[in-house]
């Protein structure tokens, strides 16, 4: 079944390296929407229908292992993720108020983009790092020890950098 | 030679660990005679960035909290012999101490070798069991030496290796399956992260002799997406260890063949549960499954499966080396050997502890952990995570023993220990888990589904200063409903930081439903803020800055907040100068 979203299309031709790399077959359908979401940065409707195409799955399967993994996204994300750490040593060391302060500067809410595109913000389990408790992690690189004020001064810093190369 | 050796666990790079890498690197010349390398995690993650400095094999210096400006100083020291300019970073004696109680068997290798070195693994004894056990010994020798050392399962429910070995051993069918729980999802754990970073030949090892005893031909590690660094030193090791032929057909010529793959998790808590676990291997979504058939009978792809958590695994190889008897002669009766603990929260030293069985809860939190930061005075100490309980100073003495943890309500667990200070509040910690395990069931028990979500939203309700007479008892009734209604581990425990919280500080509960109070003052909704007279000197800035101008009081006159008008934005309490401020 083919993709009737309205949607804007993707290139699908993208996905045929994975279809060579993995076989497919319906067991390994979370590893091709891993690899599916780190070539579009989220997975398109499109995708997803045409995943279940080629695996012989159903697209509401697909939907369903999509939406149960915390992992997918079905929207596009900014161009740098926050992750907000809400593990329980962050907890006890003040991460609510670092994740309010940090959603309050960008005027966003868990799970959304700012709208120039620049920020989307995630509140995810426990990073692992909790030794530096609060953390927050900015596309990958963590910063810890933090206070809703120093986690503020991280975003400014980024977002000057990124209107400075306007 | 000397050796300058850098700890880039996950800790230590969150902490500058790589930048430090690089300016020591940029500061090499041709001339240099000493070497820069890297190791995994040491566990002392307090200290991180840490940098030891190695004389040949032995540890000559280590120096803690290290950042790149130090790496000039750093270099000079090595070339002259001179250690007086990293005096200041050099660590005390005191924080060595954090290390020297401790009894470390599956963290043996951590922050000793590069775990991206098969060489390092095999001069530090690596290989050598799985070559006794294919050279010398039976499935069932194996099997029983297992036995014989009482090794119970890490990941929490602490069910005997041995038998799990046995049934899947006994299970007709051609192919087997044994599997590596690496879903590390309890909030607060980070033992099994560290064990695949710092030394992932040890899990595969492990894993090799319990494929070679249940007669297994292929091994998955499921390992959490969240773990880039785990699941890259894995990728790495699993090549070399194929390259030098103990991994693919024929190991080491026995004629045994096993192979090795990871999986990467997509985040979903409740997939630590085993036949869930099962579910996403199959590329599912993670939903427990009715047992039995148990996974020994019919588990991955209905085909017999054995699953074990990494700090399982990780003990292996130590018990086949030293015997089954040398590990059950550490620990309690009904624990044996040691167990990794993740100590975190408001504790002075929090990182990697292992200690055999036996010891108590205050050995681990005030003896080897320094006991609370900040001058504050204990509370409790969390253990189990979602799945454990709160656990408080009248039970400090409580030993570590999987009977003796779960008589006070908590569990043993996967080993996160968080410690928690007076500031903390307890029914904000409850509705923390249940926030977690309300998001994470899956939805397939209605009891576990809308059960844990009408308990967060009691808890959300007396949080806010909206508490009713009774609530108590319904969060009681609530959560005996849902361990009885629940299939799996998940909903079965989910009630538990609600029930040890309300069994041990219901005098917390009752301040916040009764007298709209919270006595740890952390709760925003019942914070009620004031200036105190004797401090304040009307220098009007708490005014200026409250954003529904809830503040009234002229120039050089003592101010007083409006409390109807206050929204407890905390605004006035950071700006005051003379902490005139006070939250009552």
């Amino acid at each position: 079944m083919s993709c009737n979203c309205k949607g804007p299309k993707s290139d699908l031709t993208l996905l045929n390296n994975i279809f060579e790399e993995i076989s497919c077959v319906p067991e390994n359908l979370i590893t091709v929407l891993q690899k599916a979401q780190e070539i579009y940065g989220y997975l398109p409707e499109d995708v997803i229908y045409h995943v279940a195409d080629v695996l012989g799955a159903k697209p509401a399967e697909v939907m369903g292992v999509a939406t149960f993994y915390s992992q997918f996204r079905l929207s596009p994300i900014g161009k740098y993720l926050i992750m907000s750490c809400q593990g329980t040593a962050c907890h006890v060391n003040g991460s609510k108020r670092v994740s309010e302060a940090v959603a309050d500067y960008l005027g966003i809410k868990h799970g959304e983009t700012t709208a120039d595109g620049l920020f989307t913000l995630e509140n995810v389990a426990c990073l692992g790092c909790c030794s530096l408790a609060p953390v927050i992690m900015i596309n990958g690189e963590a910063y810890g020890n933090l206070t809703p004020e120093s986690a503020v001064e991280v975003l400014k810093t980024i977002k000057e950098k990124e209107n400075g190369e306007k | 030679m000397m050796r300058i050796i850098i700890g880039e666990g996950s800790c230590g790079i969150a902490a500058g660990a790589l930048k430090v890498h690089s300016a020591i690197e940029n500061l090499i010349t041709a001339n240099d005679s000493f070497s820069l390398g890297s190791t995994g995690c040491i566990g002392m993650c307090y200290l991180e960035p840490i940098v030891d400095i190695y004389d040949g094999e032995v540890l000559f210096k280590r120096l803690v909290r290290v950042t790149q400006d130090k790496a000039e100083d750093i270099v000079s020291s090595v070339r002259s012999g001179d250690f007086s300019l990293v005096d200041d970073i050099t660590i005390t004696s005191d924080d060595e101490e954090f290390l020297i109680g401790q009894t470390r068997i599956a963290l043996r290798h951590c922050g000793l070798i590069d775990p991206t070195s098969i060489d390092d693994y095999c001069n530090a004894d690596g290989y050598s069991a799985l070559k006794k056990v294919l050279g010398t010994m039976t499935p069932e020798d194996v099997i029983n030496e297992i036995k014989i050392s009482g090794l119970a399962g890490r990941g929490g429910a602490g069910f005997p290796t041995w038998f799990k070995w046995n049934a899947a051993r006994n299970s007709s069918g051609e192919d087997k399956y044994l599997i590596c729980n690496a879903d590390e999802g309890d909030p607060g754990a980070f033992m099994d992260r560290a064990l695949i970073e710092s030394d992932p030949h040890s899990l595969i090892e492990g894993m090799l002799i319990g494929a070679y005893a249940i007669g297994a031909k292929e091994m998955i590690v499921y390992v959490r997406a969240e773990y880039p660094l785990a699941i890259k030193n894995l990728e790495i090791a699993i090549a070399a260890a194929g390259k030098n032929g103990f991994l693919g057909d024929n190991i080491l010529g026995s004629g045994f063949s096993c192979k090795m793959r990871i999986k990467a998790g997509a985040g979903a808590f409740v997939c630590g549960e085993e036949t869930a676990l099962i579910e996403s291997l199959e590329g599912k979504r993670g939903m427990p499954r009715l047992k039995p058939p148990f996974p020994a009978e019919k588990g991955y792809m209905d085909s017999p499966s054995n699953i074990n958590n990494v700090e399982t695994y990780a003990n292996i190889t130590w018990i086949i080396n030293n015997g089954g008897a040398a590990f059950a002669a550490m620990g309690t009766e009904n624990s044996k050997g040691t167990k990794v603990f993740a100590l975190t929260g408001k504790i002075k030293k929090g990182g990697l502890v292992e200690i055999p069985m036996g010891k108590t809860l205050r050995d681990v939190i005030f003896g080897i952990g320094g006991g609370i930061r900040d001058g504050k005075k204990f509370k409790a100490v969390q253990m189990g995570g979602p799945s454990g309980g709160c656990i408080p100073e009248s039970l400090l003495d409580t030993v570590i023993d999987y009977k003796a943890l779960a008589a006070t309500g908590a569990i043993m667990g996967s080993g996160g220990m968080v410690v928690m200070d007076e500031s903390t509040c307890m029914v904000g910690m409850a509705k923390f888990f249940l926030d977690f395990t309300a998001l994470e069931s899956c939805g397939k028990c209605v009891h576990c589904r809308i059960g844990t979500k009408r308990m967060q939203e009691i808890l959300s309700r007396i949080v806010d200063g909206e508490g009713k007479t009774g609530d108590i008892e319904l969060l009681e009734e609530l959560s005996l409903a849902v361990k009885d209604g629940a299939l799996c581990g998940l909903g079965q425990t989910a009630p538990n930081p609600v029930l040890t919280t309300i069994k041990y500080f219901r005098n917390e509960y009752e301040a916040h439903i009764n007298e709209k109070r919270c006595p740890a003052k952390e709760c925003a909704a019942l914070r009620r803020y004031a200036i105190d007279p004797n401090k304040c000197v009307g220098c009007t800035l708490c005014a200026r800055g409250c954003p529904t101008k809830a503040i009234i009081g002229k120039v050089k006159e003592t101010h007083v907040i409006d409390t109807t008008l206050c929204v407890k934005c905390d605004n006035c309490r950071k700006t005051c100068r003379f902490g005139a401020v006070t939250i009552n």
